[in-house]
Formats: C-alpha cells, structure tokens, sequence
C-alpha cells in the first residue's frame, strides 16, 4: 500500500491579530514596538501523521483541538509553519459544502462553477451532471436560482457536485448532517462506498455514533497534539471519558 | 492507478500559469460576474452600449459645443472619449481586482484553488466592459471621417495590453496586501481618482511639456496609462483630424515598448508580492 498522506512535524501558529489598520501599525512602530501587537497560539504543535491508500480515519476532540486546522492543511488552504505536507493523487474536500455557491445562479450554473472549483473539467461535469442531479432529488428545480431554494435542497445540490468530483482523497468536515434523514441515510451510504472502492477518507465529526460506522482508525487531537492514534473504538470511548 | 502519481506539497501552485490552466473555471468565473451584474434586467449586456452612448452624446454636446472645446481641439469629444474607455476600463478593473481576494475570503478560506484566478476574473470582466465602449467610440470615429492605417489599429491592440497587464499587475499586488491592511482599498480609490488627471485625458498632452519642461515631461510619459491613452488618440482621434494636431514624439517606435515593459514589470512586482503573501490569506481573511 502507498502512502496517500504524509504528514512530518507539522506546526502552525496562529496570530491573533488586534489590529487591522495601518495607522495602528504605524504608532506601534514608532512607539519603539513596545507591547505586542499581536497574540500567537499553536493550532498545531508538531503533528506527525500518515494515512495508507484505501484508509479511513476519523479526526476527533474536542472544539478547538486542530482538527479543521489540519484538514486545511491537508486540502492546501494553509501551508505549515514548519514541517511538511505531502498528499498523492487528486484531494478534494468536502469542507462546508456550498463554499461555491452563488446565490443568484441557477442550480445548473452552480453545477458547473462549483464542480470546476473543486477541480472537474468540462468534459467530467457533462458527463456526470445527470448523475449529480439525480442524487441531488433537485429534479426540475435545477434552473431555479438557488436563492429560492430550501436549505435541504441547497445542502443537498452542493453535497451531490462534491461526491460526484472522484477524487483519490477525500476530505470530509462537518458535513454528516445534511438534509433530511432518508438523505442523511444515502449520503452515508455513499461515503461508505467511496471508502469501501478505496478512497482515502478523513472524516473531521463531532458525531461520535456515526464515526465507527465510516472509519476504522481515530486520531485524538488536543490542543493542538496528538495525543492518541488507533482504532476507532478504542479512540472514541477514549474521548468519551474526558 | 493513483500510485504511479508522486507525493507532492498541497497549496504550492505555479502562480499566473495556473490561471491559465485553469482556463475553464476562469471562464466560469467570469461569467458568473457577468450574469450576476445584468440578472433582472430585460436589457442585459446592452445597458453596456447605452451607458457609453450617452456619455459620449453629452461630452459631445456639453463640452464640445456648450463649452466650446472643439475650437481648440479638433473633434474634442472622440479624443475625450478615445481616453476615458481606457480610464474607465483600468479603474474598474483595478478597483474589483484590488477588492477580489478579501471579496472571495469564503471561498478561499475553504478550498484550495488557483488564487491569482479572482484579480484575473475581474480584469477579464472588465475586459468584457471594454468591448461596447469601443462599439460606440468606432462608431464615432467612422461618422467623424475616421481612416485608420494598419499600424494605428495595432498600436491601439497594444495600448489595450499596456493597460491590461497594469491592471493585473496593481491587482495582484493590492488584492494581496488588502488582506493585510483594509486600508488598501481606500488608497486604491485615490490612486484611481488621480489616474484620469495624470494622463492627458481632458487635456492636451503639450499643456504638460510646455509648463514642466522636457525632463519633467520625461517622468510624466513614462506612465504607462499616459502611454496607452496617447497610443488611443493616435489610433482613434487623429485619423478623424485633419492631422495638424501635435504627436508626442517617438510614441509608438520608443514609448511603446516602455509602456509594455513597465506593465510587465509591474506584473512580475505583483506576481511576487502575491506569492510571498498568498501562503496566510487562509487564516487572516
């Protein structure tokens, strides 16, 4: 098996920024750079991780602990401090769907626009866009604009375009709950599947029932570290005690 | 399959040359600006041919005949508006690109794409703005008896790219530091406002050599909107003249090139200073 992910000594420090302006900056630098004008915190403090091929691995602890920040890492949004990050094939995140979605699009529009953001070419889009569509249950509402849309049916679009972007790493944060429960049902079906024909999966959740379901392994994030990698059960009933 | 592929870095990209490998979703992107501007409007695109027909109808008749500036300037109105296009299409072009980075944060902060697509996105857009401005000043030009030579309309191709690449170039700068310091924005809309005036739009290019001197002249020409603006006048207004009217000299055979050199200069400036910043727009958008 190769490696699909490989994380080594990664940090990031994050600047709590209090000041936005450049007449702020300016009176600090003439005050002689007295006091801080900033406050830093790691949001990961040398994390080391390396995902096999075909693995799924659930993301766990508590808000705050680094695991968005390390999925960022991992899409590419952010680049680490120091350490490195290396990933194989095509990444494709399932972070906050919709990210791409512009309200006064038709559904059909954002299809396109979204699936090309997450990395599709013209010719995959075409091809897929019934599969997306018939997914997605939007039916004739496709060239609605989005706008007019209930949230479910908008969740479920943007949900469609990104399982249909076949990538070999998939990123998926937060996004477990969407629309109703027979959807809800079907899109854990699918991601089950995805991982069954051996996508890599990195489940961020904070669904501790769901997450044995998808995952086989569990890192425990905290504070920034991690503090315990295994199975997923062992990892869960560990967060459980805390 | 996948493990014939390499393990590479994430969110490394290759700058500019991205843009254009990802053309597809820049044409996606550009025209989602396009449609989202015209949705509800019955006329659509052609609000774009209205706007600057009227605006030339009203230079034409207010400062032209009203004023009286067609007796000091030939065809006053097509050598006004030979420059405003190209004044109007770096503005807003430098104005939306400056605002595209901190304007597209959502996206930027989830996904990783291509970010130098968003001030590209908006230049292309504009680019699409032009298109009508230059419908309605053709159409100007042919009812003033207008009779171009092939190097005059080349030239004017060239202008244009002047002034595209300008607008990239000061778009990816300022779209970058404006994560950093909203205070870009504002300096961007004085660097805007002063353009018009810093380029011999309204007036006479020779009012300008004749009261700084040539060494100051030098400073001014080597402005690449004046270049363009200059390159417009040549190609547009001055066959329409009668050809008395004063040329700056060497204009397409020196300034030209400089004009292209400094926007690919500024270009490159852009290009680095987006690359240095690109890596924290995540966390400080």
């Amino acid at each position: 098996m190769a490696t699909a992910i490989e994380v080594r000594n990664i940090s990031k420090q994050f600047v709590l920024r209090h000041t936005r302006s450049l007449k702020e900056a300016l009176v600090w630098l003439l005050k002689g750079r007295r006091g801080d004008l900033s406050q830093k915190f790691f949001a990961l403090h040398d994390v080391s991780l390396t995902v096999e091929q075909g693995e799924s691995v659930a993301l766990l602890g508590f808000n705050g602990s680094g695991k968005s920040t390390l999925l960022k890492h991992i899409s590419g949004v952010m680049t680490p401090d120091s350490g490195t990050v290396r990933t194989r094939g095509r990444v494709a995140g399932l972070i906050e769907v919709g990210a791409g979605f512009h309200h006064d699009l038709t559904g059909r529009d954002n299809v396109y626009l979204n699936g090309a953001i997450l990395g599709m070419s013209e010719e995959q889009i075409n091809e897929r866009f019934d599969s997306i569509i018939e997914f997605s249950e939007i039916g004739e509402f496709i060239d609605t604009e989005v706008k007019f849309y209930s949230s479910g049916m908008y969740l479920r679009l943007a949900f469609s375009v990104a399982v249909h972007t076949d990538p070999e790493v998939f990123l998926v944060d937060e996004i477990l709950a969407v629309g109703d429960e027979p959807f809800q049902r079907k899109c854990i079906a699918k991601i089950k599947e995805l991982a069954a024909e051996g996508k890599t999966l990195v489940v961020v959740s904070h669904d501790l029932d769901l997450i044995p379901q998808i995952c086989e392994r569990g890192v425990l994030l905290e504070k920034g570290r991690v503090v315990l990698d295994g199975p997923v059960e062992e990892v869960v009933g560990e967060l459980r005690r805390r | 399959m996948s493990s014939v592929e390499q393990l590479v870095r994430p969110g490394v990209g290759a700058g500019l040359a991205d843009t254009f490998r990802s053309r597809f979703l820049l044409k996606l992107l550009v025209r989602k600006e396009l449609k989202v501007r015209y949705r509800g409007s019955v006329l659509g695109l052609l609000w774009s041919y209205v706007k600057p027909g009227v605006q030339f109808l009203v230079f034409y008749l207010a400062l032209g005949v009203f004023l009286g500036l067609n007796k000091g300037t030939e065809n006053y109105a097509v050598y006004l508006f030979s420059g405003i296009i190209l004044i109007n299409f770096f503005s807003e072009a430098l104005g939306n690109a400056a605002r595209s980075i901190v304007g597209n944060g959502g996206l930027i902060k989830k996904i990783y794409l291509p970010r130098e697509l968003f001030p590209v996105a908006s230049v292309w857009v504009s680019g699409v703005h032009f298109f009508p401005q230059l419908v309605v000043l053709v159409v100007a030009c042919v009812f003033s008896g207008w009779h171009p030579s092939l190097l005059q309309l080349a030239a004017a191709v060239a202008g244009f790219v002047i002034v595209a690449l300008l607008a990239t170039g000061l778009g990816l700068f300022f779209g970058a530091v404006n994560v950093y310091f909203r205070d870009f924005e504002n300096i961007v809309d004085l660097l805007l406002m002063v353009v018009t005036w810093a380029s011999p739009v309204l007036y006479v290019w020779t009012m300008v050599r004749n009261t700084l001197g040539s060494a100051f002249f030098t400073v001014y020409q080597a402005n690449p909107i004046t270049i363009a603006v200059e390159i417009y006048h040549y190609a547009f207004w001055y066959p329409t003249t009668s050809g008395t009217a004063q040329l700056p000299p060497h204009l397409v055979e020196i300034w030209l090139p400089v004009g292209l050199a400094v926007s690919l200069a500024v270009v490159f400036i852009g290009q680095f200073t987006f690359r240095r910043l690109e890596g924290r727009f995540a966390q400080e958008l």
